[in-house]
């Protein structure tokens, strides 16, 4: 438990795997692994490929997101605009290639665009002003989400073009199917962990949130990675809004309403602390593979769907404790 | 430095006192406009309060009561919570309604038991409240109500799915709303009920908050636990739609049979597409326009409507089964939430 004190000259070196074993990721990893095989006795539905694929299904969207807010939060920020910039970036998706003039991909492109753009503002906002990261996504939260309402005219936009729901299509893995979008959502958490864990922007990121003081003093542009690492969110949640529209095959702009704080969930039942500096994106994927799991088994099981956010309450407080303590040991 | 703070700072207060000063005013004079309004101009004021702005639902329920206003030379003014659920929100505009001078208050109620004390204290100013499409509990706590009756939205539909088996066995899925919200259990009941099964022959139920992408995700996890599911009932078209998605994906689309209850134009053009066999058909547009009449008949002669007024329900297929009545979705696209 003490290893978790992350000193920097640590940070550069673990392996995949030994990161894996050291905390924070252990204890996310060692309730999963409990979860699956509780689950696996309860019910002869769970342990099954198809059951597996669809779990990771289910967790895509707000797993993309939940990278995003990762990287924000190991910044010391927060992202509370996450859910609301995916709907818009969807519905600008859908509604360009649905109804507009404009080809799929270059629908896709400029979705893609504009959830960067919104990161990118929340960025300036942060570092330029400098403004909370709190209040700044809290404000960008009601924009992002009012713009939605307003472009959409309330409307959910269907019939939409083959290649916007292409990555929810599926392939024969053994006997199971499994989604484009799942793998895409897969090599992105693979991607962001090797950067994180293996590159100079990686060591960088986590300096930043142990103290942006001592990470400016010590040469590293602290402004331009924060705006960056805000901007890269924001692109992350270009592709979740994707995601979303190749999953339920329509724009509505009622969606990811509590997906802020889903992908905040994620990354806090994945051990990374909320003060910064400490953690990583596959324990977020653990984070993300928790909730989806008991999701599906309890509803295997079935047990009523308040019993799932009870249970998710009850985790996401434990995780915190945990955090705080072995914080508390390492001073 | 230190003089233009102070400058800026007595600017300040000054227009603070301003401020303050402005909004005694405009407070004093919606305080006596309630008088004013009915000898003045002589345009009635109607309040409707809907759960959110966003649903399509109430959307169209604004639309009905705009257009009504307008042929009645009333006067109307909107408000809604921000989210579904939102008791406080809906509470300030209550409040906000009854200081503005309003004769009546149309209520879609977020939270039917939380907002009773709000309600009351307007109806002891003598203003009329009307609840639309949700009963508060108990109902007696507003003047009237104009709904669609949930359970006979249910039942049809569980009629309509029992002929469409044909005898065959059915092993049923329940999307339903969210626990304990009236609208829903009623439905999920009324189902039961018209369908002639009881809650063990529900092979899996899940919540969805009517919601797609949920309802998709409910449906998945259904199959994954009673891969024979050959019946799905769903509060409404967007957890229908999800269901939709979620069988589609397993082929099973075209055994598995979808009913649903609310007739927006979206769900009804799912039946049409035959995604969905069949709909209950509820009418907001019209609730939002007679609660609209209800309003200015009260102020002309001070009669209060009272009561529940069922504002119908209509079964929507393009598959009639025999021995159940419906309308195909022509006649459903033409009316959907009309």
């Amino acid at each position: 438990m003490t290893a978790t004190t992350t000193p920097y000259s640590e940070l550069k070196a673990p392996t995949a795997a030994r990161r894996l074993l050291t905390a924070p990721t252990t204890g996310p990893l060692a309730a999963l692994l409990l979860a699956c095989a509780f689950f696996s006795f309860s019910t002869d539905q769970f342990l099954t490929g198809g059951n597996f694929s669809l779990i990771v299904q289910q967790v895509m969207v707000v797993g993309t997101l939940a990278i995003g807010q990762t990287l924000i939060i190991l910044t010391a920020g927060i992202d509370l605009s996450c859910g609301a910039v995916m709907a818009f970036g969807s519905i600008v998706i859908a509604k360009m290639a649905a109804e507009g003039s404009l080809p799929p991909l270059l629908a896709i492109a400029l979705g893609l665009v504009v959830c960067g753009g919104f990161g990118l503002l929340n960025g300036l906002l942060v570092q330029k002003i400098p403004l909370p990261p709190f209040i700044v996504t809290l404000g960008m939260l009601n924009v992002a989400f009012a713009l939605t309402h307003i472009y959409s005219e309330e409307q959910t936009v269907t019939n939409l073009p083959g290649p916007l729901t292409a990555l929810g299509e599926t392939f024969p893995l053994g006997h199971t199917d499994i989604t484009y979008g799942s793998l895409v959502t897969i090599a992105l958490f693979l991607l962001l962990a090797y950067s994180l864990s293996n590159t100079g922007w990686g060591r960088h990121v986590y300096a930043l949130g142990n103290s942006a003081e001592a990470a400016r003093l010590n040469g590293i542009r602290t402004s331009r990675l924060t705006i960056g690492i805000y901007t890269v969110a924001g692109l992350l949640y270009g592709i979740a809004a994707l995601l979303l529209i190749s999953r339920t095959g329509v724009g509505d702009p009622q969606a990811g309403q509590t997906d802020n704080l889903d992908s905040i969930t994620a990354v806090v039942l994945g051990g990374t602390s909320l003060f910064g500096g400490r953690g990583s994106v596959l324990g977020t994927f653990i984070g993300v593979l928790i909730v989806g799991v008991f999701r599906n088994g309890l509803q295997l099981m079935g047990v009523a769907s308040i019993y799932q956010t009870l249970i998710t309450g009850v985790l996401v407080i434990l995780a915190v404790t945990v955090d705080q303590l072995s914080r508390k040991k390492a001073r | 430095m230190s003089r233009t703070t102070r400058l800026s700072s007595s600017l300040l207060r000054a227009a603070a006192v301003t401020g303050v000063a402005a909004l005694t005013l405009t407070a004093c004079g919606s305080g006596s406009g309630s008088d004013s309004s009915s000898s003045g101009s002589g345009e009635v004021k109607v309040g409707l309060i809907t759960k959110t702005d966003t649903n399509p639902f109430f959307v169209k329920m604004k639309e009905g009561a705009e257009k009504a206003a307008k042929e009645n030379g009333a006067q109307l003014s909107t408000a809604a919570g921000k989210f579904d659920g939102d008791n406080a929100g809906q509470v300030t505009a209550i409040e906000n309604m009854v200081a503005a001078g309003v004769k009546g208050i149309l209520i879609t109620p977020s939270d039917s038991k939380a907002i009773v004390p709000a309600i009351e204290k307007a109806r002891a100013k003598g203003v009329l409240v009307i609840a639309l499409d949700t009963p508060t509990e108990p109902e007696s706590a507003v003047d009237a109500l104009f709904a669609t009756d949930n359970l006979k939205a249910g039942e049809l539909i569980g009629e309509y799915a029992k002929a469409a088996m044909k005898g065959r066995t059915a092993k049923i899925a329940a999307l339903d709303l969210a626990p304990g919200v009236s609208v829903g259990v009623q439905r999920h009941d009324g189902f039961l009920k018209g369908f002639g099964a009881t809650e063990k022959d529900v092979a899996c139920a899940q919540d969805t908050g009517g919601d797609q992408a949920k309802g998709q995700t409910a449906m998945e996890n259904c199959l994954q636990k009673e891969p024979d599911i050959n019946v799905v009932y769903t509060i409404n078209e967007p957890a229908a739609l999800g269901a939709y998605t979620a069988l589609k994906a397993k082929g099973r689309e075209k055994d598995v049979l979808i009913v649903s209850v609310d007739g927006g134009c979206t769900g009804t053009q799912a039946v049409k597409d035959g995604k969905i066999a069949a709909t209950s058909q509820q009418y907001p547009l019209k609730m939002a326009a007679e609660g609209v009449k209800a309003v200015v008949s009260f102020a002309k002669d001070g009669k209060k409507a009272s009561g529940y007024t069922d504002t119908g329900v209509t079964l929507i297929s393009d598959k009639a089964q025999d021995g159940v009545d419906s309308k195909d979705t022509g006649y459903g696209l033409e009316n959907c939430w009309g």
